[in-house]
């Protein structure tokens, strides 16, 4: 579904990024661990798009209509608008800007440009709350302002009704986890599991094992100093929650 | 008692765009309505004099009583000072460098009635396609579009439409210089009794030069069967357009009135300085609603208009209610305060106000809710986007006197910033002198941050979605009041020029 090829990737004219390859399959989930600053959160900006991040070798193939595309050719929202999703470590706040309409604007961008017809606002309400069950929300969310006066679990269970709302097909959650206390962290990652299935993937993006007992990954890969220095299978996670990155790093 | 005023000035920083992605607004930044029409005028030799009012009054052939008052006025205007305090800057205006008179010649020149076309069929071609240009209704559109247009061309207006459908009720919709013919005791009795000459600088001076305008009359108890809309338009060079509007509705009379302005692309400032007056009688509604869009200059503000109005309604019997809806999304200069004077007891007064400025505009409006009658209710929510390098000032003032036993006022007012050198600043004065009275004031300042941007487009909302859905955010309030028909248009104007910005 997704593939990184050779990704080297500078911000303000320091590399961060020295080429990356990841391979990432339908029904698969990810996971990629690391020590700060080893360039997780960058390699999730650059999937998405962010306008920060430059890159200056490598390709991020991506099936749109059974043919590969180079992802990187496409602007943020056209990405978006194909199913890529990235949960944000830090939701940003949109004042005046009500969460129904946010929700409703992006459900429907996305229908309009696979030739869907757009979803009425009272269809749109019905939908939008059995997707809120997901994730615990009450209906009075959608009415606030996106992200405005949220708490920080609230912010990041918002992230992952959005992925529920959009249905993406591949989404990298950066560090969803942080931030959240024990309940929190539960209802976040019941949610990511029920929105797992053959046809999507899921590249998670944490620092700890915590979300991992929770959420069960195919592959856990170690990123350090912007490359990938291990890989491995769910058991990985857990050595390195005995022995931390260091060993991996001579 | 004077309340400290606030002011609040910030500035944000959006980062630079990416090469591949729709930053680059898609959008033409050109000024949609900056042509200049080939059409031959008459016009006034530049300057200002008695013979100039003189030769004005003559054109339009008025009644020596007007001739009287403008020449008051004009001698009242030479003793008073240019103001200073508003929030804005510009060069001294030069007074005698302007044109205070400038017509379009062609047209049907009858019975030494007023000068200029008598019918929307003799209107000259080019102006013609000029009103298509600014996507006015006229001729064959006129009964659909369910409005009736005023047309005001620099100094005269040149043509009305719907006037059958509005005669059958009584009302009465001409331009200014038509009705001192025709209705002459109306115009005497109510012209100058809300902005009387003395009021300030540019009123004075609209007092002693107003060469046309929109006159509008509601008669008792009736319901106008449509809305009223005038567009104004500055086409000659150097010439200022000072006109006049006057609304009248009667006791229990209801008018939904529209006025749109542009104007051509030139390389010198244009002086416009007009006048509205509002009469509201006992339970009347007059709603006037404002899609402002005069040329602001270029993006290193050269040109543009310096659009110095006064704009004020009376509510003079009980229960009268007026609201102003502006959209300023034009002009270099806009120095302007829609205000109510509350006079009947339980009327209401409102104030609805979306103001954008960009690149080098200069903004300094709000309005001011005077306060008289008992029971008397204002509503002030102020909208302020400022980019680019624009200063975007709110300055209101309510004013509650002894006599307004029980008043009410709420105030909010928002600004939005966009860009790391705009300005935005709010000066609410509040005056109460009666302790019964309920004053409210909001305020608050955001910011278009460029990771609100990159939020908005992760979720697959293109450039012109993003924009969209934070201005409506932002301004639904205000969108709200408008009329259906103006709402899109003005909407997507914010959008487009705020797109630019963003961009």
């Amino acid at each position: 579904m997704l593939e990184i090829k050779n990704l080297k990737v500078q911000v303000e004219d320091k590399e961060v990024l020295h080429g990356i390859d990841l391979r990432v399959n339908a029904g698969e989930v990810h996971a990629i661990m690391g020590p700060n600053g080893s360039g997780k959160s960058s390699l999730s900006k650059v999937i998405a798009g962010h306008p920060s991040y430059r890159v200056t070798e490598g390709e991020v193939l991506y099936q749109i209509n059974f043919q590969p595309r180079n992802l990187l050719e496409l602007a943020a929202d056209e990405r978006a608008r194909e199913g890529v999703f990235l949960a944000f470590q830090y939701p940003v706040e949109v004042p005046g800007l009500s969460n129904f309409i946010f929700l409703r604007s992006a459900f429907n961008a996305a229908m309009k440009h696979h030739g869907a017809p757009e979803m009425s606002e009272d269809d749109f309400r019905q939908f939008v709350l059995t997707k809120m069950k997901l994730v615990n929300m009450k209906e009075d969310f959608l009415d606030r302002p996106v992200n405005v006066g949220f708490s920080g679990g609230e912010k990041k269970r918002n992230e992952i009704l959005q992925m529920a709302v959009l249905s993406p097909r591949i989404s990298f959650l950066d560090e969803t986890d942080s931030g959240l206390d024990i309940d929190s962290l539960r209802i976040v990652s019941d949610g990511i599991n029920r929105l797992r299935s053959k046809k999507n993937a899921m590249v998670l993006i944490t620092h700890y094992q915590r979300l991992l007992d929770y959420v069960k990954p195919d592959f856990v890969h170690v990123l350090a100093g912007g490359r990938i220095v291990e890989t491995g299978d769910a058991s990985l996670a857990l050595e390195l929650e005995r022995k931390g990155y260091d060993w991996l790093l001579e | 008692m004077n309340q400290p005023k606030t002011t609040t000035k910030d500035a944000i920083k959006v980062a630079n765009p990416p090469a591949n992605s729709e930053f680059n607004s898609e959008f033409n930044t050109d000024y949609k309505y900056g042509f200049v029409t080939d059409v031959e005028t008459e016009e006034v030799a530049k300057g200002l004099n008695e013979d100039v009012i003189r030769f004005i009054s003559k054109k339009k052939n008025e009644p020596e009583w007007m001739l009287e008052h403008r020449l008051k006025a004009f001698r009242h205007w030479l003793t008073m000072e240019e103001p200073a305090w508003a929030h804005v800057r510009y060069p001294k205006i030069d007074f005698q460098a302007i044109r205070y008179y400038s017509a379009p010649k062609k047209g049907g020149e009858k019975k030494g009635e007023t000068q200029g076309p008598q019918r929307l069929e003799d209107l000259d071609p080019e102006l013609v396609k000029t009103f298509q240009r600014l996507g006015i209704p006229l001729m064959e559109q006129k009964r659909i579009s369910g409005i009736a247009v005023d047309l005001v061309f620099d100094s005269v207006s040149v043509g009305q439409t719907q006037t059958e459908t509005l005669e059958k009720v009584g009302v009465i919709f001409c331009s200014i210089t038509e009705a001192l013919q025709k209705h002459g005791d109306l115009i005497r009795r109510y012209f100058g009794s809300v902005v009387p000459f003395s009021d300030n600088y540019y009123a004075c001076l609209n007092a002693a030069v107003f060469t046309d305008g929109s006159f509008c009359y509601i008669p008792r108890g009736v319901r106008c069967p449509i809305d009223l809309s005038t567009y104004f338009r500055i086409n000659a060079s150097e010439t200022g357009q000072f006109e006049r509007t006057l609304i009248i509705a009667e006791p229990g009379s209801y008018v939904n009135y529209l006025e749109g302005c542009t104007a051509p692309q030139r390389d010198e400032n244009q002086l416009h300085a007009a006048v509205v007056e509002l009469v509201a009688l006992e339970d009347a509604q007059i709603k006037y609603s404002t899609v402002q869009n005069w040329y602001t200059g270029d993006k290193q503000g050269r040109g543009g208009i310096y659009n110095f109005v006064t704009k004020r309604g009376k509510c003079a019997g009980r229960n009268a209610k007026i609201s102003w809806t502006q959209i300023e999304s034009g002009s270099a200069i806009t120095w302007k305060y829609p205000s109510v004077i509350l006079q009947g007891d339980s009327s209401e007064g409102a104030f609805y106000s979306v103001a954008l400025t960009h690149d080098y505009m200069q903004a300094d409006t709000g309005t001011k809710m005077i306060h008289l009658g008992k029971n008397t209710k204002s509503t002030i929510i102020s909208k302020g986007i400022s980019a680019d390098r624009s200063s975007n000032t709110y300055r209101g003032l309510v004013k509650i006197l002894p006599s307004a036993e029980g008043a009410r006022n709420y105030s909010q007012c928002d600004s939005m910033l966009v860009g790391p050198s705009c300005q935005a600043n709010t000066f609410p004065y509040l005056e109460v002198k009666n302790k019964t009275a309920t004053v409210e004031h909001e305020a608050t300042t955001s910011r278009i941050s460029a990771d609100q941007i990159f939020y908005l487009q992760s979720r697959g909302l293109d450039m012109e979605a993003t924009v969209s859905v934070l201005v409506n955010g932002f301004c639904q309030e205000v969108f709200k009041e408008l009329p259906l028909e103006f709402s899109v248009e003005a909407v997507k104007l914010i959008e487009m020029k705020l797109e630019n910005s963003v961009g």
